[in-house]
Protein backbone atom coordinates (compact mmCIF):
# COMPACT_ATOMS: atom_id res chain seq x y z
CA UNK A 1 0.00 0.00 0.00
CA UNK A 2 1.63 3.45 -0.86
CA UNK A 3 2.45 5.44 2.07
CA UNK A 4 0.20 8.13 1.63
CA UNK A 5 -2.96 6.11 1.87
CA UNK A 6 -1.66 4.31 4.01
CA UNK A 7 -1.35 7.36 6.17
CA UNK A 8 -4.88 8.05 5.57
CA UNK A 9 -5.93 4.53 5.90
CA UNK A 10 -4.54 5.47 9.92
CA UNK A 11 -6.37 8.82 9.94
CA UNK A 12 -9.73 7.36 8.97
CA UNK A 13 -9.15 4.53 12.28
CA UNK A 14 -7.88 7.68 14.44
CA UNK A 15 -11.34 9.55 13.26
CA UNK A 16 -13.65 6.82 14.01
CA UNK A 17 -11.91 5.23 17.54
CA UNK A 18 -12.28 8.39 19.04
CA UNK A 19 -15.49 9.84 17.95
CA UNK A 20 -16.35 6.32 19.34
CA UNK A 21 -14.35 6.58 22.88
CA UNK A 22 -16.02 10.00 23.04
CA UNK A 23 -19.53 8.78 22.54
CA UNK A 24 -18.89 5.80 24.46
CA UNK A 25 -17.85 7.69 27.58
CA UNK A 26 -20.87 10.23 27.24
CA UNK A 27 -22.89 7.23 27.08
CA UNK A 28 -21.16 5.70 29.89
CA UNK A 29 -21.52 9.12 32.28
CA UNK A 30 -25.43 9.31 31.43
CA UNK A 31 -25.51 4.88 32.09
CA UNK A 32 -28.41 5.44 34.56
CA UNK A 33 -30.07 8.37 32.25
CA UNK A 34 -29.92 5.98 29.40
CA UNK A 35 -32.14 3.35 31.31
CA UNK A 36 -35.97 4.08 30.39
CA UNK A 37 -37.75 2.83 33.65
CA UNK A 38 -36.32 1.94 36.96
CA UNK A 39 -36.35 -1.71 37.84
CA UNK A 40 -38.42 -2.76 41.23
CA UNK A 41 -34.98 -3.55 43.12
CA UNK A 42 -34.06 -0.01 42.85
CA UNK A 43 -37.04 1.35 44.63
CA UNK A 44 -36.19 -1.65 46.93
CA UNK A 45 -32.88 -0.07 47.35
CA UNK A 46 -33.82 3.45 47.91
CA UNK A 47 -32.43 4.73 44.27
CA UNK A 48 -36.06 6.41 43.08
CA UNK A 49 -37.01 9.61 44.01
CA UNK A 50 -39.91 10.40 45.65
CA UNK A 51 -42.46 12.88 44.11
CA UNK A 52 -40.65 12.91 40.89
CA UNK A 53 -41.76 11.33 37.56
CA UNK A 54 -40.31 8.44 37.40
CA UNK A 55 -41.07 4.82 35.28
CA UNK A 56 -40.88 1.69 36.35
CA UNK A 57 -40.58 -1.84 34.56
CA UNK A 58 -40.94 -5.38 35.47
CA UNK A 59 -42.91 -8.25 35.39
CA UNK A 60 -46.99 -7.87 36.96
CA UNK A 61 -47.08 -10.74 39.62
CA UNK A 62 -49.65 -13.24 38.69
CA UNK A 63 -52.17 -12.78 41.01
CA UNK A 64 -51.79 -9.43 42.37
CA UNK A 65 -54.02 -7.64 40.12
CA UNK A 66 -56.87 -5.90 42.15
CA UNK A 67 -59.33 -4.13 40.09
CA UNK A 68 -62.03 -2.09 41.74
CA UNK A 69 -66.20 -3.15 41.14
CA UNK A 70 -67.85 0.13 40.34
CA UNK A 71 -64.27 2.62 38.92
CA UNK A 72 -61.37 2.02 36.49
CA UNK A 73 -59.47 2.13 39.49
CA UNK A 74 -56.41 -1.04 39.37
CA UNK A 75 -53.79 -2.40 41.58
CA UNK A 76 -51.31 -4.60 40.73
CA UNK A 77 -47.29 -5.61 41.53
CA UNK A 78 -44.70 -5.36 39.26
CA UNK A 79 -41.71 -7.45 40.05
CA UNK A 80 -37.96 -8.08 38.70
CA UNK A 81 -37.69 -11.61 40.85
CA UNK A 82 -36.23 -9.52 43.90
CA UNK A 83 -38.52 -6.94 44.80
CA UNK A 84 -41.72 -5.95 44.40
CA UNK A 85 -43.48 -2.09 43.99
CA UNK A 86 -46.89 -1.77 44.10
CA UNK A 87 -48.78 0.34 41.38
CA UNK A 88 -52.30 1.87 41.25
CA UNK A 89 -53.26 3.53 38.10
CA UNK A 90 -56.90 5.02 37.32
CA UNK A 91 -57.30 4.53 33.47
CA UNK A 92 -58.03 1.93 30.60
CA UNK A 93 -54.76 -0.52 30.61
CA UNK A 94 -53.53 -1.87 27.23
CA UNK A 95 -54.93 -4.37 26.02
CA UNK A 96 -51.77 -6.57 26.28
CA UNK A 97 -51.63 -5.89 29.51
CA UNK A 98 -51.72 -9.27 31.36
CA UNK A 99 -50.25 -11.05 34.67
CA UNK A 100 -46.96 -12.68 34.06
CA UNK A 101 -46.20 -10.34 31.24
CA UNK A 102 -44.38 -7.01 31.55
CA UNK A 103 -45.49 -3.46 32.06
CA UNK A 104 -44.07 0.06 32.13
CA UNK A 105 -45.50 2.55 34.40
CA UNK A 106 -44.89 5.78 34.69
CA UNK A 107 -45.94 7.96 37.58
CA UNK A 108 -44.98 9.36 40.95
CA UNK A 109 -43.50 7.38 43.79
CA UNK A 110 -45.31 7.81 46.72
CA UNK A 111 -44.58 8.11 50.44
CA UNK A 112 -46.45 4.50 51.65
CA UNK A 113 -43.71 3.10 48.24
CA UNK A 114 -46.66 2.72 46.11
CA UNK A 115 -46.38 4.02 42.40
CA UNK A 116 -49.31 6.42 41.49
CA UNK A 117 -48.98 5.63 37.70
CA UNK A 118 -50.70 7.85 34.65
CA UNK A 119 -49.70 6.02 31.75
CA UNK A 120 -49.09 2.14 32.06
CA UNK A 121 -47.56 0.43 29.08
CA UNK A 122 -47.20 -3.02 28.20
CA UNK A 123 -43.55 -4.82 27.44
CA UNK A 124 -43.71 -6.96 24.71
CA UNK A 125 -40.68 -10.07 24.92
CA UNK A 126 -38.80 -11.19 22.03
CA UNK A 127 -41.26 -14.31 21.43
CA UNK A 128 -43.17 -15.23 18.68
CA UNK A 129 -45.43 -18.17 19.21
CA UNK A 130 -48.54 -19.56 17.55
CA UNK A 131 -51.32 -19.90 19.55
CA UNK A 132 -51.07 -24.22 19.18
CA UNK A 133 -47.58 -23.95 19.57
CA UNK A 134 -48.04 -21.33 22.98
CA UNK A 135 -50.81 -23.66 24.45
CA UNK A 136 -49.00 -27.10 23.72
CA UNK A 137 -45.77 -25.66 25.67
CA UNK A 138 -48.18 -24.69 28.83
CA UNK A 139 -47.74 -21.89 30.33
CA UNK A 140 -48.53 -18.44 28.58
CA UNK A 141 -46.96 -16.46 30.76
CA UNK A 142 -43.39 -14.84 29.39
CA UNK A 143 -41.87 -13.89 33.02
CA UNK A 144 -42.72 -13.75 36.61
CA UNK A 145 -40.36 -16.85 37.26
CA UNK A 146 -37.99 -14.44 38.47
CA UNK A 147 -37.12 -14.06 34.64
CA UNK A 148 -35.43 -10.18 33.91
CA UNK A 149 -37.55 -8.33 31.84
CA UNK B 1 0.76 -3.77 -9.14
CA UNK B 2 -0.99 -5.78 -6.02
CA UNK B 3 -3.42 -3.20 -6.04
CA UNK B 4 -4.58 -2.41 -9.18
CA UNK B 5 -8.09 -4.45 -9.72
CA UNK B 6 -9.15 -2.43 -6.85
CA UNK B 7 -8.34 0.80 -8.77
CA UNK B 8 -9.95 -0.54 -11.74
CA UNK B 9 -13.05 -1.41 -9.70
CA UNK B 10 -13.32 2.20 -8.57
CA UNK B 11 -12.92 3.26 -12.53
CA UNK B 12 -16.87 4.72 -13.32
CA UNK B 13 -17.09 3.46 -16.34
CA UNK B 14 -15.98 0.02 -15.87
CA UNK B 15 -18.78 -0.12 -13.00
CA UNK B 16 -21.00 1.34 -15.25
CA UNK B 17 -20.51 -0.75 -18.18
CA UNK B 18 -20.47 -4.24 -15.61
CA UNK B 19 -23.38 -3.27 -13.39
CA UNK B 20 -26.12 -3.17 -16.21
CA UNK B 21 -26.11 -7.09 -16.33
CA UNK B 22 -26.76 -7.82 -13.14
CA UNK B 23 -29.74 -5.16 -12.81
CA UNK B 24 -32.29 -7.49 -13.93
CA UNK B 25 -31.14 -10.32 -11.76
CA UNK B 26 -31.63 -8.24 -8.80
CA UNK B 27 -35.11 -6.82 -9.77
CA UNK B 28 -36.50 -10.42 -10.29
CA UNK B 29 -35.27 -12.05 -7.18
CA UNK B 30 -35.80 -8.91 -4.66
CA UNK B 31 -39.77 -9.30 -6.91
CA UNK B 32 -39.78 -12.78 -6.26
CA UNK B 33 -38.84 -12.74 -2.80
CA UNK B 34 -40.46 -9.67 -1.94
CA UNK B 35 -44.25 -11.12 -2.72
CA UNK B 36 -43.59 -14.67 -1.54
CA UNK B 37 -42.26 -13.59 1.69
CA UNK B 38 -45.33 -10.80 2.21
CA UNK B 39 -47.90 -13.50 1.07
CA UNK B 40 -46.80 -16.02 3.08
CA UNK B 41 -46.13 -13.44 5.85
CA UNK B 42 -49.27 -11.65 5.80
CA UNK B 43 -51.48 -14.33 4.40
CA UNK B 44 -49.97 -18.30 5.90
CA UNK B 45 -48.03 -17.55 8.87
CA UNK B 46 -49.85 -18.30 11.73
CA UNK B 47 -51.06 -15.73 14.05
CA UNK B 48 -49.29 -14.65 17.45
CA UNK B 49 -50.53 -15.92 20.63
CA UNK B 50 -50.36 -12.91 22.11
CA UNK B 51 -50.75 -10.36 20.02
CA UNK B 52 -52.99 -12.11 17.35
CA UNK B 53 -52.29 -10.41 13.40
CA UNK B 54 -50.46 -7.33 14.61
CA UNK B 55 -47.24 -8.86 14.74
CA UNK B 56 -47.51 -9.60 11.00
CA UNK B 57 -45.50 -5.20 10.67
CA UNK B 58 -42.72 -7.52 11.87
CA UNK B 59 -41.95 -8.53 8.17
CA UNK B 60 -41.82 -5.04 7.50
CA UNK B 61 -40.60 -3.61 10.23
CA UNK B 62 -37.39 -6.07 11.04
CA UNK B 63 -35.98 -6.01 7.39
CA UNK B 64 -36.61 -2.80 6.96
CA UNK B 65 -33.91 -2.12 10.33
CA UNK B 66 -31.97 -4.65 9.35
CA UNK B 67 -31.16 -3.11 5.69
CA UNK B 68 -31.06 0.54 7.79
CA UNK B 69 -28.12 -0.24 10.17
CA UNK B 70 -26.05 -2.80 7.33
CA UNK B 71 -26.46 0.25 4.95
CA UNK B 72 -25.34 3.27 7.27
CA UNK B 73 -22.22 0.24 7.26
CA UNK B 74 -22.19 0.44 3.45
CA UNK B 75 -22.13 4.16 3.53
CA UNK B 76 -19.75 4.91 5.76
CA UNK B 77 -16.87 2.17 4.43
CA UNK B 78 -17.36 3.71 0.81
CA UNK B 79 -16.50 6.75 2.65
CA UNK B 80 -13.83 5.77 4.21
CA UNK B 81 -12.07 3.89 0.80
CA UNK B 82 -13.04 7.35 -1.01
CA UNK B 83 -10.90 9.22 1.76
CA UNK B 84 -8.34 6.57 1.45
CA UNK B 85 -7.93 5.95 -1.94
CA UNK B 86 -9.62 9.15 -3.13
CA UNK B 87 -12.07 7.15 -5.45
CA UNK B 88 -14.71 9.01 -7.57
CA UNK B 89 -16.86 5.45 -7.62
CA UNK B 90 -16.88 5.22 -3.70
CA UNK B 91 -17.98 8.74 -3.14
CA UNK B 92 -20.88 7.74 -5.69
CA UNK B 93 -21.84 4.88 -3.80
CA UNK B 94 -21.87 6.72 -0.44
CA UNK B 95 -23.97 9.16 -2.06
CA UNK B 96 -26.40 6.70 -3.29
CA UNK B 97 -26.54 4.88 0.27
CA UNK B 98 -27.53 7.72 1.85
CA UNK B 99 -31.04 8.39 0.94
CA UNK B 100 -32.01 4.85 0.76
CA UNK B 101 -30.66 4.15 4.58
CA UNK B 102 -32.97 7.35 5.23
CA UNK B 103 -36.26 5.67 3.64
CA UNK B 104 -35.56 2.69 5.31
CA UNK B 105 -34.71 4.07 8.52
CA UNK B 106 -37.95 6.05 8.13
CA UNK B 107 -40.07 2.78 7.42
CA UNK B 108 -38.98 0.87 10.60
CA UNK B 109 -39.74 3.95 12.87
CA UNK B 110 -43.12 4.41 11.09
CA UNK B 111 -43.62 0.95 11.25
CA UNK B 112 -42.70 0.48 14.76
CA UNK B 113 -45.26 3.37 15.93
CA UNK B 114 -47.88 1.57 14.17
CA UNK B 115 -47.46 -1.47 16.01
CA UNK B 116 -46.72 -0.15 19.16
CA UNK B 117 -49.92 1.74 19.73
CA UNK B 118 -51.87 -1.85 19.48
CA UNK B 119 -49.04 -3.13 21.40
CA UNK B 120 -47.57 -1.07 24.32
CA UNK B 121 -50.15 1.68 24.01
CA UNK B 122 -48.39 4.08 22.79
CA UNK B 123 -47.07 5.28 19.16
CA UNK B 124 -43.58 6.26 20.47
CA UNK B 125 -41.65 6.72 23.73
CA UNK B 126 -37.93 7.74 24.13
CA UNK B 127 -36.26 4.69 25.51
CA UNK B 128 -32.38 4.16 24.30
CA UNK B 129 -33.67 1.91 21.37
CA UNK B 130 -36.60 4.10 19.62
CA UNK B 131 -34.32 7.43 20.50
CA UNK B 132 -31.02 6.11 18.48
CA UNK B 133 -32.96 4.94 16.00
CA UNK B 134 -34.07 8.67 15.30
CA UNK B 135 -30.30 9.96 15.62
CA UNK B 136 -30.01 7.20 12.69
CA UNK B 137 -32.53 9.43 10.41
CA UNK B 138 -31.05 12.39 11.43
CA UNK B 139 -27.20 11.28 10.69
CA UNK B 140 -28.59 9.80 6.84
CA UNK B 141 -30.62 13.34 6.63
CA UNK B 142 -27.45 15.16 7.48
CA UNK B 143 -25.19 12.91 4.97
CA UNK B 144 -27.37 14.15 2.47
CA UNK B 145 -27.81 17.91 3.05
CA UNK B 146 -23.72 17.91 3.45
CA UNK B 147 -23.68 16.18 0.02
CA UNK B 148 -25.61 19.26 -1.51
CA UNK B 149 -24.41 22.01 0.80
CA UNK B 150 -21.01 22.61 -1.17
CA UNK B 151 -20.36 24.50 -4.53
CA UNK B 152 -17.58 21.89 -5.44
CA UNK B 153 -18.32 17.98 -5.01
CA UNK B 154 -15.15 16.99 -3.93
CA UNK B 155 -15.73 19.03 -0.51
CA UNK B 156 -18.76 17.47 -0.10
CA UNK B 157 -17.61 14.03 -0.58
CA UNK B 158 -14.71 14.54 1.94
CA UNK B 159 -16.98 16.48 4.81
CA UNK B 160 -19.97 13.49 3.85
CA UNK B 161 -17.46 10.68 4.66
CA UNK B 162 -16.14 12.00 7.83
CA UNK B 163 -20.00 12.79 8.81
CA UNK B 164 -20.78 8.86 7.65
CA UNK B 165 -17.65 7.43 9.73
CA UNK B 166 -18.04 9.40 13.00
CA UNK B 167 -21.50 8.31 12.84
CA UNK B 168 -20.43 4.48 13.08
CA UNK B 169 -20.59 4.21 17.01
CA UNK B 170 -24.37 4.26 16.46
CA UNK B 171 -24.76 1.28 14.96
CA UNK B 172 -23.39 -0.66 17.42
CA UNK B 173 -25.31 1.46 20.05
CA UNK B 174 -28.57 0.64 18.33
CA UNK B 175 -28.12 -3.20 18.33
CA UNK B 176 -27.24 -3.13 21.72
CA UNK B 177 -29.43 -0.86 23.28
CA UNK B 178 -31.67 -3.12 24.39
CA UNK B 179 -29.31 -5.49 26.00
CA UNK B 180 -26.97 -2.54 28.01
CA UNK B 181 -30.17 -0.92 29.05
CA UNK B 182 -33.80 -0.97 30.17
CA UNK B 183 -36.10 0.03 27.05
CA UNK B 184 -39.81 -0.66 25.94
CA UNK B 185 -38.70 -2.08 23.15
CA UNK B 186 -37.96 -5.65 23.41
CA UNK B 187 -34.52 -7.50 23.13
CA UNK B 188 -33.70 -8.64 19.75
CA UNK B 189 -36.01 -11.94 18.19
CA UNK B 190 -33.14 -13.25 15.82
CA UNK B 191 -29.68 -14.43 17.24
CA UNK B 192 -26.78 -14.95 15.36
CA UNK B 193 -25.00 -17.22 18.24
CA UNK B 194 -28.22 -19.26 19.81
CA UNK B 195 -31.52 -20.43 18.66
CA UNK B 196 -34.04 -17.39 17.58
CA UNK B 197 -37.40 -17.07 19.98
CA UNK B 198 -39.50 -17.04 16.88
CA UNK B 199 -41.37 -19.90 15.72
CA UNK B 200 -40.20 -21.67 12.65
CA UNK B 201 -43.33 -21.37 10.71
CA UNK B 202 -43.42 -17.62 11.35
CA UNK B 203 -39.54 -17.53 10.75
CA UNK B 204 -39.15 -18.56 7.53
CA UNK B 205 -41.18 -15.82 5.65
CA UNK B 206 -39.49 -13.39 7.28
CA UNK B 207 -36.10 -14.67 6.01
CA UNK B 208 -37.58 -14.60 2.65
CA UNK B 209 -38.10 -11.33 3.79
CA UNK B 210 -34.77 -9.90 5.08
CA UNK B 211 -33.24 -12.06 1.61
CA UNK B 212 -35.98 -10.32 -0.08
CA UNK B 213 -35.03 -6.74 1.37
CA UNK B 214 -31.31 -7.29 0.58
CA UNK B 215 -31.35 -7.72 -3.06
CA UNK B 216 -34.05 -4.86 -2.94
CA UNK B 217 -31.07 -2.58 -1.35
CA UNK B 218 -28.68 -4.20 -3.92
CA UNK B 219 -31.00 -3.14 -6.78
CA UNK B 220 -31.45 0.62 -5.57
CA UNK B 221 -28.11 0.68 -4.69
CA UNK B 222 -26.72 -0.33 -8.11
CA UNK B 223 -29.64 2.21 -9.74
CA UNK B 224 -29.19 5.00 -7.62
CA UNK B 225 -25.25 5.28 -8.04
CA UNK B 226 -25.31 4.56 -12.23
CA UNK B 227 -27.56 7.62 -11.84
CA UNK B 228 -24.96 9.34 -10.31
CA UNK B 229 -21.90 8.34 -12.33
CA UNK B 230 -23.86 9.24 -15.57
CA UNK B 231 -24.71 12.70 -13.66
CA UNK B 232 -20.87 13.39 -12.79
CA UNK B 233 -19.44 11.99 -15.82
CA UNK B 234 -21.72 13.23 -18.40
CA UNK B 235 -19.01 15.53 -20.37
CA UNK B 236 -17.08 12.32 -21.22
CA UNK B 237 -17.26 10.94 -24.53
CA UNK B 238 -18.65 7.43 -22.69
CA UNK B 239 -21.12 8.90 -21.15
CA UNK B 240 -22.51 10.21 -23.53
CA UNK B 241 -22.36 7.73 -25.39
CA UNK B 242 -24.41 5.89 -22.55
CA UNK B 243 -27.05 8.62 -22.23
CA UNK B 244 -27.34 8.36 -26.19
CA UNK B 245 -28.21 4.56 -25.62
CA UNK B 246 -26.19 3.30 -27.91
CA UNK B 247 -23.51 0.00 -26.57
CA UNK B 248 -20.37 1.00 -24.94
CA UNK B 249 -17.19 -0.31 -26.41
CA UNK B 250 -15.42 -2.74 -24.16
CA UNK B 251 -12.85 -0.73 -22.30
CA UNK B 252 -10.82 -0.99 -19.10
Amino acid sequence: MHPVRKQRLILVIVLVALSSAAVGFVTYAMRNNMNYFYAPSAFAAGEVPFGQHIRAGGCVVPGSVVRAGDTLDVRFAITDGDANVEVVFDKILPDLFAEGEAAVVTGTLQRDGTVRADQVLAKHDENYTPPEVAESMGANASCGNGAKT
Amino acid sequence: MAWQWFHRLGSPRWFYQNTGAWLPWLALASVLLLVLGAVWGLGFAPQDSKQGNSYRIIYIHVPAAFLALAGYYIMAISGAIGLIWKMKLSYLVMRAAAPIGAVLTFISLLTGAVWGKPTWGTYWVWDARITSMLILLFLYIGVIALSRAFVREQVADKACAVLALVGTVNIPIIYKSVDWWFTLHQPATIKLTESSSIDASMFYPLLTMIIGFYCFYAWTLLLHTRNLVLQREWRTSWAQQALRGEPLAAGK
